[in-house]
């Protein structure tokens, strides 16, 4: 493969393009609505009324607006239909020929489309997942093509650190700084390894791009390989997510089929191999040292940092580690260059994020934002608020290591720092809104239990700690809980988060903590008879 | 060379059991690596349905592991089940979308209509309920699999008349 052959691709699918393009999304979201079979009437129906020749139906990746699958577009600024069903999709196909369209439809002009940035999920929805000329068309691995023969690795490094690019799984480390290690650590060989084990309950971004874009990551990885001297790169894919890691393979295979990938990577002498690494269901396995822990195929459990793995990663080698989406940015980054990249965002935040909107809100789906946007356009505007007129009580971002933040704190900027100082964490993605019906002290209790089945059982903090906790939080939530078992929550949050071995019982009392820190009255009014818990409680300090 | 790989190939298992070959074919691609253990794994639960004693033991030896590691490996993943499951299965995902759309009212339905907790099978083998992480299709919840098929918006009444369907069908077969 050269790049002229990489251009005949585009010039042929762009060529082979037919007038119109009727597209059905066939993502995780939208096949648990019974997407597949309205692909498959739409097809029929494209055949039976003799169109096949000017229309085109594609299965693509995720449209987005998840909650109101199946989602069906006629071309990219086409009527888009929801809630397809097999009844009415051939109605579409007879729009094309004037008739009436029975499908509801979703104004593109709506602020859940308007309002939103697309770099990471630009091809999602529009491209077919399952063809690598189809994301070659959209100028897919020229970025990889550029780095091998344009830049050195040094220059690509260079690149990613300039254009301000912070970890996307949640701490925000920067990409560059961390690159810059790994490659100047000595080893026989070095490792990339994405993390795709998105276990936090509530987000799916990870999973969408696999299913959608799978090449954008593949490519990132192979460029992170290219700038840090890595031949072997590994994807850890969480188990439940069949159809990505399906893909994933098939798109491995045909990137190495090219050429793209694998011995002599665009014929040149750099060679790159991907494998598939496939989870088993262990939350704690998406900490870095318990992941690759599980790629050596033993228990997931975490080791002490340092060393951390750019020094002493995989089988004792320098190892990369970054998320999908840090991944997914990276093409884009080398082809339109850093200063693009560093314009959006803030300065301290730069590039988008990619949301999972999900919970008591109107339009749940994948949301893509600059970073910096005030946490009320996500919501309100974006995600058009609580259903039926209600009141948003807290949204919660960052999964079982985050925090909720509560009403007052909506106009707060979307970014790493600000999301910091009011007690939640920006996390991968998930971002699951709360109404005024929701039982704040039951959701720690969920997020506790949550870290405690999780808990590795490694360090005594977490596998202990946990437990204690939870059952204090089952206490309050029962109303058998006095002001002392308060305190000693209270006292427990503070040991656990500081004495755990690593990032899951570090952070397994956060949402406690800012529940407690908000929404005290909700713990305070279930104690009983306050007064003699009072007492109780200076008698038990003075044992 | 083409008879060495032959002859380990039909060395598979006592029992005759035409699994423990392909099985041992899978073992065979990785090159028998100690690191392959957790991929050994998964073909495994995917060939038997579950992950018994004998077949943990099988894996040790071909591997050249103790049996310590890999029982160690196989009880630390959720994913990996080591009890057989029912012929139909109901997980319910337990995502914190669905958490908030009511997940706990769904298994508790269950419960009420079958009689089974998380983690159970019914008595006859017929119906296993399970909860999941979270699926991954917020969007939809809450969400629940049912034999392998993901549907979401469920409501109690479709949670209760699904699990019914399953026992009164196996009755009359």
């Amino acid at each position: 493969m050269d790049l002229t052959e990489l251009e005949n691709i585009v010039t042929k699918e762009a060529a082979d393009r037919k007038p119109c393009e009727i597209r059905c999304c066939i993502a995780a979201g939208c096949l648990s609505a019974n997407s597949n079979d309205v692909l498959s009437t739409l097809r029929t129906a494209v055949e039976d009324s003799g169109m096949a020749d000017r229309v085109n139906v594609v299965g693509v990746g995720c449209m987005r607006l998840c909650s109101q699958g199946p989602l069906v577009g006629v071309d990219i600024d086409g009527p888009l239909y929801c809630r397809v069903t097999t009844d009415n999709a051939s109605s579409i196909v007879a729009t094309l020929n004037g008739g009436q369209g029975e499908a509801e439809t979703f104004e593109r002009e709506d602020p859940f489309f308007a309002k939103q940035t697309s770099l990471i999920l630009k091809n999602c929805g529009c491209i077919d997942p399952e063809r690598i000329e189809s994301y070659i068309a959209t100028g897919g691995y020229r970025a990889l093509h550029q780095a091998l023969f344009e830049l050195a690795p040094s220059d690509v490094i260079e690149t990613v650190t300039r254009s301000g690019l912070r970890g996307r799984g949640g701490a925000g480390y920067p990409t560059g700084v961390k690159w810059a290690t790994v490659a100047k650590n000595s080893g026989e060989r070095r490792f990339v390894v994405c993390n795709a084990d998105e276990g936090d309950p509530g987000a799916f971004m990870n999973r969408s791009v696999l299913e959608s874009d799978p090449h954008r990551v593949l490519e990132g990885m192979a460029i992170a390989g290219f700038a840090i001297g890595a031949n072997q790169g590994y994807i850890y894919v969480r188990g439940e997510y069949t159809l990505a890691i399906e893909r994933l393979n098939k798109a491995i295979k045909q990137a190495g089929r090219m050429g793209l990938l694998g011995t002599g990577v665009f014929s040149s002498p750099f060679d790159f191999r991907i494998d598939v690494r496939i989870g088993a269901g262990a939350f704690v396995c998406g900490e870095e040292t318990a992941l690759m822990a599980s790629i050596m195929g033993q228990r997931g459990t975490p080791t002490p940092r340092p060393p951390y793995p750019a020094e002493h990663g995989l089988w004792g080698m320098p190892t990369l580690l970054n998320n999908v989406e840090t991944f997914a940015n990276v093409p884009d980054i080398i082809r339109n260059g850093a200063e693009w990249f560093a314009e959006i965002g803030t300065p301290q935040s730069t590039g988008t994020k990619v949301f999972c909107l999900t919970g008591n809100v109107v339009h749940n789906g994948l949301v893509e934002v600059p970073l910096g946007t005030p946490l009320r356009t996500i919501v309100e505007e974006i995600g058009g608020g609580v259903p039926n007129g209600g009141q948003i009580k807290a949204v919660q971002t960052g999964g079982p290591s985050g925090g909720c933040i509560p009403q007052e704190h909506l106009d707060s900027p979307v970014d790493y720092e600000s999301l910091g100082k009011i007690g939640s964490i920006m996390g991968s993605g998930g971002m699951i809104v709360m109404d005024d019906q929701t039982d704040m002290v039951d959701v720690a209790r969920y997020f506790m239990e949550f870290c405690m089945d999780e808990s590795c059982g490694k360090c005594i903090p977490c596998r202990a700690g946990t437990v204690q906790m939870k059952q204090l939080l089952s206490r309050i939530v029962d109303g058998s809980a006095n002001r002392a078992d308060l305190e000693r929550l209270e006292k427990l949050c503070d040991m656990v988060s500081r004495t755990s071995l690593c990032g899951l019982g570090q952070t397994a009392p956060n949402p406690t903590v800012s529940t407690l820190r908000y929404f005290r009255d909700e713990y305070e009014s279930r104690l009983i008879d306050s007064t003699t818990a009072k007492a109780n409680s200076n008698g038990a300090t003075c044992q | 060379m083409v008879n060495q790989q032959t002859s380990k190939q039909t060395a598979g298992h006592p029992s005759g059991d035409k699994r423990f070959k392909l099985l041992e074919v899978a073992m065979k691609r990785h090159q028998y690596r100690h690191d392959a253990l957790i991929e050994v794994l998964h073909k495994a639960q995917e060939l038997f349905g579950y992950l018994e004693d004998d077949l943990l033991y099988f894996v040790s030896k071909r591997l050249k592991l103790p049996p310590s590691r890999v029982y160690g490996v196989a009880t630390f993943y959720h994913f990996f089940t080591l009890k057989p499951k029912g012929r139909h299965s109901c997980v319910v995902c337990t995502g914190t979308a669905c958490f908030v759309k009511g997940a706990d009212e769904l298994l508790e339905c269950v419960r009420d209509e079958i009689g089974i907790s998380p983690g159970e099978t019914t008595g006859d083998g017929g119906v296993s309920l399970l909860t999941a992480r979270c699926i991954g299709a917020c969007g939809n919840a809450p969400v629940v699999v049912y034999d392998e098929e993901i549907v979401g918006h469920q409501t109690n009444e479709d949670i209760r008349s699904q699990v019914k369907g399953w026992t009164i069908g196996s009755d009359g077969a």
